[in-house]
């Protein structure tokens, strides 16, 4: 566990009626199903971590030991135990990302934000880490910064990206390339004639 | 009943079995490292795999439910291949170090491994390894060779009812942890040692100390409390070296408790190894047997019976006490009592003094009130029954006493005794769920007999069980929850006061007026009385202990891992320990002793032998035939009726030190300092 510990931690009362309203899913004495939400909940309140304060709050709410609230937050990788920057960069560094170029994704965030795998530039707004599988492979290499997928990626568009987030600009979501969602690269080639805007030049099939 | 063949065999089983558990008892050794019988399933060490026909893959034995017309293979060459690929994985990541490992010997993995072990690896990539963590000074770990069974946190969150360890992480990452690191909170914590099928929990306190093949074991009965644990002690020349539970179903299942297994090294510290005796200069002087008990006679001399008083202590065997009875009995002294806490129950009421229910008989019960008790630290293993019943569900539990965790929910109806009197008049809710359930069961703590107005709480303790119908048919809910492993069976052989004698009270009475000359310890070291340098005092025992300080002669006895010995257990079980190592120096087994000292003062016992004194324990009281079994207690009037009041307390301020030989532990001391917080406050320099 992180050595520098917040000595308390408590939700907010907007944060903690949507606890309860996770609680309220589960039929009586099955409270302890909510854990995930509700570790979920805390890491965002927290600023993307979750402190050793807030496993033993919702341990106290759930009525279960410190201990399995900690198993659960150790188990699933989504759950951050020490401090992340503003900005949580997760890079696909799987088969699929890494064939279509993850490395130059990779080097291009290092390049802006100075952080290599698992590191957090010294500013704190970025923390760079590579990931398993985000389940996004058809528009790879792709990474996730917070909640959003950007995809479609190569070092030019990981830049821009995390440049305009260095600047405190949006990026636009999704991918990069131009496609829309995970259509084929080279736009759809079929139902043409309900879209054509997004059909493919040479109709052929991608 | 499903019918399952294995090997081509056929038999039948129970529904609910698990294929493991068929197999078992088909006679097929299947190997395994995470299931236990006593804990929950978990499935995942994936050792005890077996062929099914109609699977496309093998299966995990411990977790498939047997069903009608399986057939099974364990012996096949496809089973054996298996089970060495499991092997091979297993041993990925563990160490090769068996020659440093304290488990070699007796290690599970260590032994499968023969079995199923490739006699090369095929893996050259780095292991990985395990930071060690700390969980009190009774476990060592060596967390790199985990293999990840948990039978450790289920042992501890199931059994033992705390929810200190778990397993943390994931896939390569995962480690088994306490919470914060703290020490594991349980009286029971150590029993995690010998479930752990490989070296990463070993005792701490016997790290490199021996190898269990040099070992000499020995099969016998543990007195740290009243439950008389079945423990083997393992020992090497003249000392004891350590102490493990054996299984009885009965009483301790396969655990025994933190005291049990670590209080053996202060068998080697404080010890009385010669006999004593008090100079004129106010000294005690080492003496000869025949100096000591020369002084003896000289002091008895023209002391009439009535001047005389004996008093057993917690630890003191029957045979000891029966020797004792008789001497002093021979000598014209009925002002004997074995009850040194002053405890009130009624000797000439076997039912008054026992657990009528029997520990296994806690797994029938249906509702329980305890009155007094923690059985947490008065019967620490007992304790983990009461959770086992817990777990069962329907039972509802309620006590009498100041709140503590118990490790099982409690309804905590009050620490005073008016509330015992309010459910015995029936005005308390907590009557009706007694007389509602069919097996009601009410413990009596040994502290809360031991109050002055102890009868009394007997006595409404037994309105109570009558009332509820805890006493009919073959069902006995009423239960003293004793905790000196000497107190039923010195009570079941007389040891009490005669016609006219006077008890515990009326012996430090007379002590402290004088009236009492010669009183004559038997291991009794926690008398509540300043006046002990009045009288003559005889002490026979086996540690420097209070007893021994205020002593004007000092008989050097035997400790139950050293002399052949009966004990009868809290239910009236009655039990036989065995010498596992020889007293140290001059000290003899106790009822040899007395034998002895009975020749010097003219009124020679009438036997000679172990086997002659057993005769005279099973002419005394007939329980005392049925080895290893109970005799059940017959009900009859006991108690007082007279009013109770103020609040009850409990009499162990200490689960680790409640003994001359677990005060003289090291260990002991170490674990009340951890674990019991008894080192907060202290400075840097306390090294």
């Amino acid at each position: 566990m992180q050595t520098e510990q917040p000595s308390s931690f408590s939700f907010t009362s907007e944060n903690l009626d949507k606890a309860n309203w996770h609680i309220a899913k589960y039929p009586e004495g099955r409270q302890q199903s909510a854990v995930m939400p509700l570790l979920d909940l805390a890491q965002r309140q927290n600023g993307g971590w979750i402190p050793q304060a807030a496993i033993e709050v919702i341990a106290d709410m759930l009525d279960m030991a410190s201990i399995r609230v900690y198993e659960v937050a150790t188990f699933y990788t989504m759950y951050n135990l020490s401090p992340v920057g503003e900005h949580f960069v997760q890079v696909c560094t799987n088969l699929p990302c890494w064939l279509r170029g993850s490395d130059q994704v990779m080097d291009a965030c290092k390049k802006v934000t100075g952080c290599g795998n698992g590191e957090t530039s010294a500013d704190g707004k970025f923390t760079v880490l590579e990931v398993e599988c985000l389940g996004a492979c058809v528009n790879a290499p792709m990474m996730q910064i917070g909640d959003d997928y950007y995809e479609d990626l190569d070092s030019a568009s990981t830049e821009a990206i995390l440049n305009a987030l260095k600047a405190g600009e949006t990026p636009k979501v999704g991918s990069q390339a131009g496609r829309h969602t995970c259509e084929p690269a080279g736009g759809i080639t079929s139902l043409t004639d309900r879209y054509p805007d997004r059909a493919a030049k040479s109709g052929g099939d991608d | 009943m499903p019918k399952i063949t294995i090997d081509g065999e056929e038999l039948e089983v129970e529904a609910g079995m698990t294929v493991l558990q068929a197999c078992e008892q088909a006679g097929k050794e299947v190997p395994r490292f995470c299931y236990h019988d006593r804990l929950s399933i978990a499935g995942n060490c994936r050792m005890c795999l077996v062929q099914m026909e109609r699977s496309p893959k093998p299966v995990a034995s411990c977790a498939m439910p047997v069903g009608d017309g399986m057939v099974v293979y364990t012996d096949t060459p496809e089973v054996k291949k298996m089970r060495q690929g499991v092997m091979e994985f297993l041993l990925i990541n563990h160490p090769l170090d068996c020659p440093i490992c304290d488990q070699g010997g007796e290690c599970d993995l260590q032994d499968q491994a023969m079995a199923y072990g490739m006699d090369h690896g095929r893996y050259k990539e780095n292991k990985r390894a395990v930071e060690d963590k700390y969980m009190g000074p009774l476990i060592k770990t060596i967390m790199t060779r985990c293999i990840h069974c948990t039978r450790c946190v289920r042992f501890s969150t199931e059994v033992a009812g705390v929810t200190d360890m778990g397993l943390i992480g994931r896939g390569e990452n995962a480690e088994i942890v306490t919470y914060l690191d703290q020490a594991v909170s349980s009286e029971l914590s150590a029993n995690v040692i010998d479930l752990c099928p490989v070296g990463a929990l070993t005792s701490k306190p016997y790290a490199f100390m021996a190898r269990p093949w040099e070992l000499k074991k020995t099969e016998s009965v543990d007195v740290s409390d009243a439950q008389g644990c079945a423990i083997r002690v393992d020992s090497r020349g003249p000392e004891v070296m350590r102490v493990l539970p054996r299984l009885n179903e009965d009483v301790n299942e396969e655990w025994i408790s933190d005291k049990a297994r670590y209080w053996v090294d202060g068998l080697k510290r404080q010890r009385l190894d010669r006999p004593y005796v008090r100079g004129k200069n106010g000294k005690l002087a080492p003496a000869t047997w025949n100096e000591a008990f020369a002084a003896i006679a000289k002091a008895t001399k023209g002391v009439s019976g009535s001047e005389m008083a004996a008093i057993a202590g917690d630890m003191a065997d029957c045979e000891s006490m029966l020797a004792l009875k008789d001497l002093m009995t021979a000598l014209g002294s009925a002002n004997i009592d074995c009850r040194q806490d002053g405890s009130k129950v009624d000797p000439t009421v076997r039912a008054s003094y026992t657990f009528n229910s029997t520990i296994a008989g806690i797994e029938d019960a249906d509702a329980l009130l305890i009155v007094g008790a923690n059985p947490r630290w008065e019967a620490a293993v007992l304790n983990a029954r009461i959770r086992k019943r817990h777990l069962m569900g329907k039972f509802p539990i309620a006590a009498i006493g100041p709140a503590i965790d118990l490790s099982y929910p409690v309804d905590w109806l009050g620490e005073g005794a008016d509330v015992l009197a309010e459910i015995a008049n029936g005005s308390h809710p907590f009557a009706e769920v007694l007389k509602t359930a069919e097996k009601p069961m009410i413990i009596v703590g040994s502290g809360a007999a031991a109050r002055p107005d102890g009868a009394s709480v007997l006595g409404l303790a037994r309105q109570i069980a009558e009332a509820s119908g805890a006493v009919s048919g073959d069902w006995n809910g009423f239960n003293v929850l004793q905790r000196a492993a000497s107190r039923v069976g010195g009570l079941d052989l007389g040891f009490a006061p005669g016609e006219g004698g006077l008890d515990t009270a009326g012996i430090l009475d007379g002590v402290t007026s004088g009236s009492i000359k010669v009183l004559y310890l038997l291991g009794a070291d926690e008398i509540a009385s300043k006046d002990l340098d009045k009288p003559f005092v005889i002490y026979q025992g086996h540690h420097g202990d209070a007893g021994a300080h205020v002593a004007d002669v000092i008989l050097p006895g035997a400790a139950y891992t050293e002399k052949d010995a009966t004990y009868v257990n809290l239910e009236g079980r009655v039990q036989r320990g065995q010498l596992a190592v020889f007293p140290p120096g001059e000290a003899r087994e106790d009822w040899k002793i007395v034998r002895a000292l009975s020749d010097v003062l003219g009124q020679t016992l009438p036997y000679s032998t172990l086997a002659e004194v057993r005769q005279g324990l099973v002419k005394a009281n007939p329980v005392f035939q049925g080895i290893d079994d109970i005799q059940a207690a017959e009900w009859g009037e006991f108690g007082a009726t007279g009013g109770v009041s103020g609040a009850f307390t409990y009499p162990v301020a200490n689960f680790y030190m409640t003994d001359p030989i677990s005060r003289a532990s090291a260990t002991m001391a170490e674990c009340t300092d951890e674990i019991l917080g008894g080192g907060e406050g202290k400075t840097g320099t306390d090294g």
